[in-house]
């Protein structure tokens, strides 16, 4: 005779996740039956409503911690809140991005160069399904690092992968390359999908279990065979290190991060980070914790080749959105120290770093949106040169940016790193911190030259111009660029938050 | 006590000069009137402080305001706090006072000047780094000021930094000024150090328990500090070259006010230098040598700028002295400072005057009989030419006099020394200062063919009539039944011990008379009785031709650290582009050929992605059996 109980979910801590999927569904709905000359500002109104109650929903169940939410399914506790935040802030960042459809292709599904595309091109018929994908993928974002179990893990892995497939390939312009890019994005994530649930079943095969805390039992009484447990970390481990692009999991980031619409490569680059990390996190703190003597030495491996190999490849970019990809792995490598630390300083330092790195991702692509000629953005960092002369406030924010990026003192950056490298020594970790310097060094060698080369390089002959930028997009470049610098100055505040709420509950 | 008014003082200039400075061109009709206003009525405040304290007895008159907790690192705390005793009040109402009248002075003398405002605004923040600079609580907080009358000094030293030597100049100036500095930073960390505070409150009273050797090395280094920012040996060269500010810069800043900072920042320190003798020496001996360095220097010089220079060069050396001779000579040194700034503000206004009438000339060889031409320039200027060289009952008699004779009575050999030296530079002032006089006001006219001297509008002679009143009558105020001193007492603390009298006043006086009418009566004799030469003569004696030269004072600096610190800076600069920005060129190099050749790596495949996909996982795999082998 099998029973079925009936689920037990507690919807109000669950909101922030539940609004988002709403959000989702009625954007959905809205996109099938409303016309095309209002569904923009419609989509864009639901949306940013769904993301702010969202954060509202949030607010209230700051407090809360318990793992009783979805029947043990997810972790409601201090870093859980934290993720979700900051995965909502960048959202709301991100979307303002979004906003701008100049760069999304007007109905995706027309072939490029076709002449179904100038058609479309000249109704003007613009189609806004970027909206609702985002709200799937911020729901899968939300989920994936409060998920306690390898099922929910893979559910809501998938969930927010599938709409990024998508939003990947909705450029406007060069839209060969942004389809390229959203079915490599596609097949590799399948493919290290697939790993992950391979990994998943070695993990249940060695526990008896999906939970987390059941695979941590079986680890600490060393019951089972430990073949499969290595195995299984091994492979789950793949298929988080693709989400983060470590190396040598990365290759997808730089050919996705140029092809996709940049506002959709700043949402995707800042929100996916905080969400693979923040499961990582999870999984490396209170599931394999015990095993560390297993896995340490190959994810310190791991971390150390991506820090170098992000930022000696950077040096070699010419393209500003590649360059911001191989500085987003090198930075993959450097939270990693954090997760290797395993140590309550590690998991501060790496949620100050992923909210800090998130921002500044979003803030430096946003000024990427604006220079452009009459064929779209220019990517070519060549052209950039003189930009200070002739726009000095955008060049001045993204100057900033990349300052931060490179970790200069009074950024946010410089704090994140500091918080992440002194948790890594305080862990034992000295090659790591040695490693992670000499590569911080070698990448504030690319960031820095493009400064040299907005301020102090005489503009080439083919002029780019910085479009005037709109309300949203000055929003976002103004709050990335006043939070970089705050966090830098003042982080004190926000580190104590950190410190008072972060501790996974298990 | 605790006054919400203080910070007043300060801000009022302070927001005029940060007015003058934001409005830009749109402040340009009123911007000057503004900045005289803001210098006003920091000296109507001053004056309303002043009548506060007449009203509360001797141990009461210091007030004290917080403004905010500065710094607080572990046991480090600085408060930025205002402090006006008994001493402070002295220099704001000199400098707040002095400072208008040169204000309004300058609104003549810049009308032409295209950028008045900006001069304005600088003057404006000057009087508030200088207020900043006496006001301050501990020596942090007068360091800020003291930093600030520099950064004003080198912007109006080179306000007309159109010309490659005035910016020179300026630049000089500050160097020079940077030596000094480095000295009070010195003393601050040294005090902090082992007294373990910077307050001047707690400074005096852990003085009492520390040892000589630390409060020596606080007092030397303070010392260093002074001979900065007053022009004393060794740091003496950059004045001269200052005097290519405009002329009220040179009356209100190189003359009256930032110039004597030393003195107020040695008998500040009394608590430090009473209880550090060698110290306390070195000040007197500084203070002798560049008293008799810089008359030397005035005799020979024919710019009226520079010998005037020369001249407080000496003047301040008198000062130094006398606050080097203890608790006898701090009232002194500060009596002589205040009747100076009275009357050399007054001559340099006048100076300015004669260069408004002929043409910006400064070669006195170029002047001559101008009496007739600007009798109110030539009035006041002579009143301020009866008061330095201390003729009664004018105010240099009583201060200078009195320096004399504390040096003399400063015993021994001492104050044989001491005596003889401070009388000695009585008799050359005498000597170039009526020189000065002669040559400019009397005698033949040697003017170029353009000069058309004529007296000043009201604007310009008002303030040199004001400053002349001063020069006459604050020298008999301040020693009427000992009043300065007896003012000053609670602040430099001279407990009366029983000085011994080398001489007695009387022939003190009497001596320093007969030598002043010596020098005045060899200058009457060399240069009213017999012509003025336009050019210099050049067959003169060896000692002539050193003194033109300032002594040789910036060869020395030029050989000794100027082509040595060229040297070594040539050499580093050789090892920065060799040696260092080879090995980083280098790596860079090796750096960028590693990227290129990783690069490859990413063929745009996905078959190639997804097999680097395969062997990671197969790597990940195998380390860690090999790991748990």
């Amino acid at each position: 005779m099998v029973s079925f109980d009936i689920p037990q979910l507690s919807y109000f801590l669950l909101g922030p996740i539940l609004i988002v999927l709403c959000g989702a569904v009625l954007a959905v709905v809205v996109e099938a039956f409303l016309s095309s000359r209002t569904r923009p500002k419609v989509q864009l109104g639901i949306t940013l409503v769904t993301l702010v109650a969202a954060l509202v929903q949030l607010w209230r169940i700051r407090g809360a911690t318990t793992m009783d939410a979805a029947m043990g399914s997810v972790a409601i506790d201090g870093p859980a809140i934290l993720f979700q935040g900051s995965i909502l802030i960048m959202a709301l960042l991100g979307v303002f991005l979004i906003a701008d459809q100049q760069h999304f292709t007007v109905v995706a599904s027309t072939l490029p160069g076709s002449s179904e595309e100038r058609e479309s091109l000249q109704s003007g018929e613009q189609m806004t399904e970027v909206y609702p994908l985002t709200l799937f993928a911020v729901a899968g974002m939300m989920l994936f690092p409060i998920a306690t179990d390898l099922i929910t893990l893979f559910v809501a892995l998938e969930v927010l992968s599938l709409p990024l497939y998508l939003m990947a390939g909705l450029s406007r312009h060069r839209r060969l390359l942004s389809q390229e890019a959203a079915l490599k994005y596609f097949l590799l994530g399948a493919f290290s999908s697939t790993f992950f649930l391979f990994g998943s079943s070695f993990l249940y095969g060695y526990s008896g279990s999906v939970s987390l805390s059941g695979i941590q039992a079986a680890v600490s009484s060393s019951s089972g065979n430990s073949v499969f447990l290595f195995i299984g970390i091994a492979f789950v481990s793949v298929g988080l290190l693709f989400k983060v692009g470590a190396v040598p999991f990365h290759a997808w980031v730089p050919d996705v991060y140029q092809g996709a619409p940049t506002p959709v490569t700043a949402f995707m680059a800042a929100a996916t980070k905080v969400a693979a990390f923040g499961a990582m996190l999870r999984i490396f703190y209170t599931a394999f914790d015990n095993a560390y003597w297993e896995w340490r030495p190959v994810i310190t491996t791991i971390a150390i080749i991506t820090m170098l190999f992000g930022s000696f490849v950077a040096i070699a970019q010419r393209d500003v959105k590649r360059m911001l990809a191989y500085s987003s792995i090198a930075h993959a490598g450097f939270l990693l120290s954090g997760v290797i630390a395993l140590n309550k300083a590690g998991l501060e330092a790496t949620i100050f770093y992923l909210f800090a790195y998130g921002i500044v991702t979003i803030g430096a692509f946003a000024v990427v949106t604006l220079v452009r000629d009459s064929q779209g953005e220019v990517t070519d960092i060549n052209r950039w040169a003189g930009l200070g002369k002739r726009s000095p406030m955008v060049a001045t924010a993204f100057s900033l940016f990349l300052l931060a990026f490179a970790g200069i003192p009074l950024t946010s950056g410089f704090i994140g790193k500091f918080s992440i490298f002194s948790a890594a020594y305080e862990s034992g970790n000295t090659l790591l911190v040695i490693v992670g310097v000499l590569s911080s060094a070698i990448a504030a060698y690319f960031y820095i030259r493009v400064i040299v080369l907005m301020f102090f390089t005489n503009p080439s002959e083919d002029a780019t111009s910085v479009v005037i930028p709109s309300f949203l997009t000055s929003a976002t470049i103004i709050s990335a660029f006043v939070i970089t610098l705050f966090l830098g100055v003042f982080p004190s505040p926000f580190l104590n938050f950190i410190s008072s709420t972060a501790t996974f509950i298990r | 006590m605790t006054s919400n008014s203080l910070v007043y003082l300060i801000a009022l200039p302070l927001i005029g000069s940060a007015v003058l400075l934001l409005a830009g061109r749109r402040a340009d009709r009123w911007g000057h009137v503004l900045a005289t206003l803001a210098s006003g009525s920091s000296f109507v405040v001053g004056l309303y402080q002043f009548s506060q304290m007449l009203a509360r007895s001797g141990e009461e008159r210091a007030v004290t305001q917080k403004l905010f907790s500065w710094i607080s690192v572990g046991s480090f705390k600085v408060d930025a706090a205002l402090m006006l005793d008994q001493l402070s009040i002295c220099f704001v109402l000199l400098i707040t006072g002095v400072g208008t009248l040169i204000h309004i002075y300058s609104i003549a003398y810049m009308s032409h000047d295209l950028d008045r405002r900006r001069f304005f605004a600088y003057l404006n923040l000057f009087i508030a780094a200088m207020l900043l600079l006496v006001l301050g609580d501990s020596y942090l907080n007068l360091y800020v000021g003291w930093e600030g009358v520099g950064l004003a000094s080198y912007l109006l030293i080179g306000f007309w930094n159109q010309k490659p030597t005035y910016a020179t100049a300026a630049k000089k100036a500050f160097i020079a000024n940077r030596v000094g500095d480095l000295g009070l930073s010195l003393a601050i960390m040294i005090s902090f150090a082992t007294l373990g505070t910077v307050s001047f409150s707690g400074v005096k009273e852990q003085a009492e328990h520390a040892s000589t050797g630390a409060l020596t090395a606080i007092g030397i280094m303070l010392l260093v500090a002074a001979t900065g920012k007053s022009a004393q040996f060794p740091l003496q060269a950059w004045l001269g070259d200052a005097m290519a500010g405009p002329t009220p810069v040179s009356a209100l800043i190189h003359a009256a006010t930032m110039v004597t900072a030393g003195v107020y920042l040695i008998v500040r320190s009394n608590f430090i230098f009473d209880a550090a003798p060698t110290a306390q020496l070195m000040v007197a001996i500084v203070g002798a040598i560049t008293l008799l360095f810089g008359a030397i220097i005035g005799m020979a010089k024919d710019d009226i700028k520079k010998a005037l220079a020369a001249s407080t060069m000496s003047q301040i050396g008198y000062m130094i002295l006398g606050a080097g001779l203890g608790p006898a000579g701090y009232a002194f040194a500060i009596m002589h400072l205040l009747t100076h700034g009275f009357f050399k503000a007054g001559m340099f206004l006048g100076a300015g005057s004669v260069m408004h009438g002929m043409d910006d000339e400064v070669n006195m060889r170029r002047f001559g009989g101008l009496r007739k031409f600007m009798p109110i320039t030539f009035a006041t200027f002579g009143i301020g030419y009866l008061a330095i060289i201390g003729v009664p009952p004018f105010a240099g008699f009583y201060s200078k006099d009195k320096i004399i004779e504390v040096a003399f009575n400063a015993g021994g050999v001492k104050g044989w020394i001491f005596g003889c030296t401070a009388l000695l530079g009585a008799a050359i002032t005498a000597f170039y200062m009526t020189r000065l006089v002669i040559m400019t006001f009397a005698g033949n006219k040697r003017w170029d063919a353009k000069a058309h001297p004529h007296e000043s509008p009201a604007l310009m002679w008002i303030p040199m009539v004001l400053l002349a009143v001063g020069s006459v009558a604050s020298g008999f105020i301040f020693s009427q039944g000992n009043s300065l001193r007896n003012w000053l007492a609670p602040v430099v603390e001279h407990e009366h011990e029983v000085e011994v009298e080398l001489l007695s006043p009387a022939v003190v006086s009497i001596l320093a008379l007969l030598l002043v009418a010596l020098g005045v009566g060899i200058a009457v004799m060399k240069y009213l009785r017999t012509e003025v030469l336009r050019e210099a003569p050049e067959n003169v004696s060896i000692f002539t031709k050193i003194a033109r030269r300032d002594l040789m004072q910036d060869a020395f600096n030029e050989a000794v650290f100027m082509r040595p610190g060229q040297k070594v800076t040539a050499a580093l600069v050789d090892i920065d582009k060799f040696v260092i920005d080879g090995a980083v060129r280098g790596v860079a190099r090796l750096t960028q050929g590693s990227g290129s050749a990783l690069r490859t790596t990413q063929t745009g495949y996905v078959r190639s992605y997804a097999m680097w996909i395969l062997l990671g996982a197969i790597g990940l795999v195998a380390t860690i059996w090999i790991v748990t082998l």
